[in-house]
């Protein structure tokens, strides 16, 4: 099937575009980008004024449950998700059950990713066995079997010995070591931002210093090993300084936010006790979310990521300290960053599109998506007029726990296309 | 009337509102101290729950004896008997109960912010017992009351509160209720034992409870929280004792008209030595007796009552 997209405002950085073209896509890939293109027979035109073309978007830490918890999400539920939001690829953190530590587990993923039909899965598998930070998982074999990064998201590698054989044994592949950062010796019973917020609603506090203590250790590792590093969900002010000093040195260290961290901060955690504030790493201070801005604002984040973690009802609906950690974000985080970013100018359509497209393929060693003639076509379109209301009845998503219900927002992709087919058509996901 | 639907925590109350249940309490006295039938007929065909997940004596007898006191229908249930040890759901459990038409509930929980989600799910009145590391509200009115019938004001007089400020929602609830009424509070403990926010409270706060003795009006001292240590920090009882322990060779450095108080359970030889507990300046019992009286203001308050309108 081709389809020709008339007079989309196309922003590719990669490239040096930002200008209003004609783009046909036939197969797989971009035939031709130009003005005044005419429709070859049989191809489907659509009409793109007012909208903007980019780069397929990429969500490089979600968490789809799959295997394991499919009553929060399936790799089927999380990929209409994905397509909702605007995504054409999504990296799928390695906590599952079992954990996705072998190349079996890869290959499952992948094969139920394209059962879907929709975005492109790509599966990220565990450092350690069972993400127990005790023995090496079988890295090789997943690299083989098409793992695209290595984590044991969810938890710290609490031994630096352990994480420095991990960063060590993954550097013969060309793939990145991500690290979540916590020191769990700091950060147990932990359930929110330790300062005003954890006296204020009287519980135990998750001290800004059991994050920054192991990023500060794993970029060490990485000096050490050569290992390239790439620190998950970075949530305070300094942890970020010590990603720009890394980054000022030329070591191979990259970072990643999410919305909730940029756009939420424990001022948002009232006596109501909002489960679906309820973060790891926690909101922190109003400060560090200003600084985690300018960060994006100025390159030293390189990724926007959602850390997807879909939760059924009753998991998130009781009391503060048992519920579970996480928001659901795919199909918010374009709409917020558009709304909060791109409309106060704050960032230019380029510079978003490096977050959310360009950066993560980057990190995930996946090939570039540029908006030029050969280019595989996945691509996003986006509406930046289009308001959106946030409820539970919005999302395709399984779970319903975002921290953003009621949120109205401006923009929202409109179409996606992965493989030159088309899997979000005006907002509605196909199939 | 109260300018709160319910009893959550102290920083929502004005000093109006402290003021109203302190005098009601004063009122009720008369019903509870003064005669031989200890009752009222001021909720009568009210439905009070006391729901207490956690272990409590003192609390819930309060409660309980206020509750009759004031003539209404209570239903004690929690611990191993409740259905949220088999697993079922708070909010289940409240709106279950809420079915049956209850007009109130008494929680006590393990978790903060349990009260607050159980306003979520009933229009009942809802009364925190205590929640978690969170708030007590109403120990710190009883606690008002004792240090107020005292001195006869609360405005201008210095507490110490020492200990295990950290893990205590005694502490997070008397510090802003005292500083509402004009008090000036001071936080005495280890650095381990100091709340994560200091700066929140508004209050000083020093290591060295010698320093403070001789200046302050009421020394309040606290549980060291034993079942919430989960990482011991501090090293041993006895060093507590000696560096926080309230002993009478402090006592004797104490002001002449100053008093002694404690939420119970004392942990005795540790914060508070025995024959400290039980001399003159110690109030330990009145706060108990005082208890059922601002327990009964509070309940007859928030179920509509007027702070003018007993007939004791």
């Amino acid at each position: 099937m081709a389809f020709l997209l008339k007079g989309a405002h196309a922003v590719d950085p990669q490239i040096g575009l930002d200008e209003v073209v004609d783009v046909l896509l036939d197969g797989k890939e971009i035939v031709e980008v130009g003005h005044g293109l005419e429709a070859p027979e049989g191809a489907e035109v659509i009409d793109a004024a007012g909208k903007y073309l980019v780069p397929g978007l990429v969500d490089m830490h979600v968490h789809f449950r799959d295997p394991g918890f499919e009553y929060k999400e399936t790799i089927e539920t999380g990929s209409r998700a994905a397509t909702h939001g605007g995504f054409t690829d999504v990296a799928t953190m390695p906590n599952t059950d079992p954990v996705t530590d072998t190349g079996t587990g890869i290959r499952y993923q992948i094969d139920r990713g394209r059962a879907a039909g929709l975005c492109h899965i790509r599966p990220i598998g565990a450092l350690t066995r069972g993400e127990k930070g005790e023995a090496l998982a079988e890295i090789g074999d997943m690299v083989l079997e098409g793992a695209c990064a290595f984590s044991d998201d969810g938890h710290g590698v609490q031994g630096a010995g352990m994480m420095r054989t991990c960063m060590g044994y993954v550097s013969q592949f060309d793939r990145v070591a991500i690290a979540h950062c916590e020191d769990e010796s700091l950060t147990a019973h932990g359930v929110i931002n330790e300062g005003k917020a954890s006296t204020r609603l009287g519980m135990f506090g998750w001290p800004a210093l059991g994050e920054e203590l192991e990023i500060y250790r794993d970029i060490e590792l990485c000096r050490l090993t050569g290992c390239p590093l790439h620190i998950a969900h970075i949530s305070t002010e300094k942890g970020l300084d010590l990603v720009r000093a890394a980054k000022a040195e030329g070591l191979p260290v990259t970072c990643e936010v999410t919305p909730h961290h940029l756009f939420l901060n424990e001022d948002d955690i009232d006596s109501t006790y909002n489960t679906n504030l309820k973060m790891n790493p926690p909101l922190r201070l109003k400060s560090d979310m200003l600084a985690l801005r300018k960060g994006i604002v100025d390159g030293s984040i390189d990724c926007l990521v959602t850390d997807h973690a879909p939760h059924a009802q009753h998991e998130k609906d009781c009391e503060w300290e048992i519920a579970f950690f996480g928001t659901i974000g795919l199909e918010t985080s374009l709409p917020l960053m558009l709304t909060n970013m791109v409309r106060t100018r704050e960032i230019s359509w380029s510079r978003l599109v490096e977050v959310m497209a360009v950066n993560p393929r980057r990190v995930l060693r996946l090939a570039d998506v540029k908006i030029e003639k050969g280019s595989k076509a996945d691509l996003t379109l986006i509406d930046p007029e289009k308001e959106i209301t946030v409820t539970e009845d919005y999302f395709e998503s399984k779970s319903k726990n975002s921290a953003f219900l009621g949120d109205t927002l401006m923009g929202v992709a409109s179409d996606v296309f992965v493989d030159g087919k088309r899997t979000l058509a005006n907002g509605v996901v196909a199939q | 009337m109260l300018s709160v639907k319910n009893l959550i925590d102290t920083y929502s109350l004005t000093a109006d509102d402290i003021t109203q249940i302190l005098d009601t309490a004063a009122a009720f006295e008369s019903v509870n101290n003064g005669r031989v039938i200890k009752k009222v007929p001021a909720l009568r065909g009210r439905t009070i729950v006391n729901l207490f997940l956690e272990p409590s004596t003192r609390t819930k007898s309060s409660f309980e004896l206020a509750e009759k006191r004031l003539s209404a229908d209570s239903l004690s249930m929690g611990g191993s008997t409740s259905s949220v040890v088999k697993g079922e759901s708070l909010a289940d459990t409240i709106q279950t109960i809420d079915a049956m038409n209850v007009d109130m509930f008494i929680c006590r929980a393990r978790l903060a912010g349990t009260p607050q989600k159980i306003t979520e799910n009933t229009d009942a009145v809802v009364i925190n017992a205590g929640d978690g590391k969170h708030q007590h509200p109403t120990q710190a009115m009883l606690d008002l009351y004792t240090i107020r019938k005292h001195f006869g004001h609360l405005d201008g007089l210095k507490v110490a509160i020492v200990g295990d400020l950290a893990h205590s929602r005694v502490c997070g609830s008397l510090a802003p209720a005292l500083k509402t009424m004009g008090a000036e509070v001071t936080l005495v403990g280890p650095p381990t034992f100091q709340v994560d926010d200091p700066d929140w409270f508004g209050c000083p706060q020093t290591w060295s409870l010698d320093e403070v003795i001789d200046s302050v009006d009421v020394v309040y001292m606290l549980r060291v929280q034993l079942e919430r240590m989960e990482g011991a920090t501090i090293p041993s009882r006895r060093e507590y004792n000696r560096l926080y322990g309230l002993d009478m060779k402090r006592v004797s450095r104490m002001k002449d008209n100053a008093i002694i108080c404690h939420p119970g359970p004392m942990n005795r030889g540790m914060e508070i030595n025995a024959d400290v507990a039980d001399c003159a300046r110690s109030r330990i019992l009145d706060q108990v007796n005082a208890g059922v009286l601002t327990r009964m203001a509070e309940m007859y308050l928030l179920l509509g009552g007027e702070n003018n309108g007993i007939s004791a």
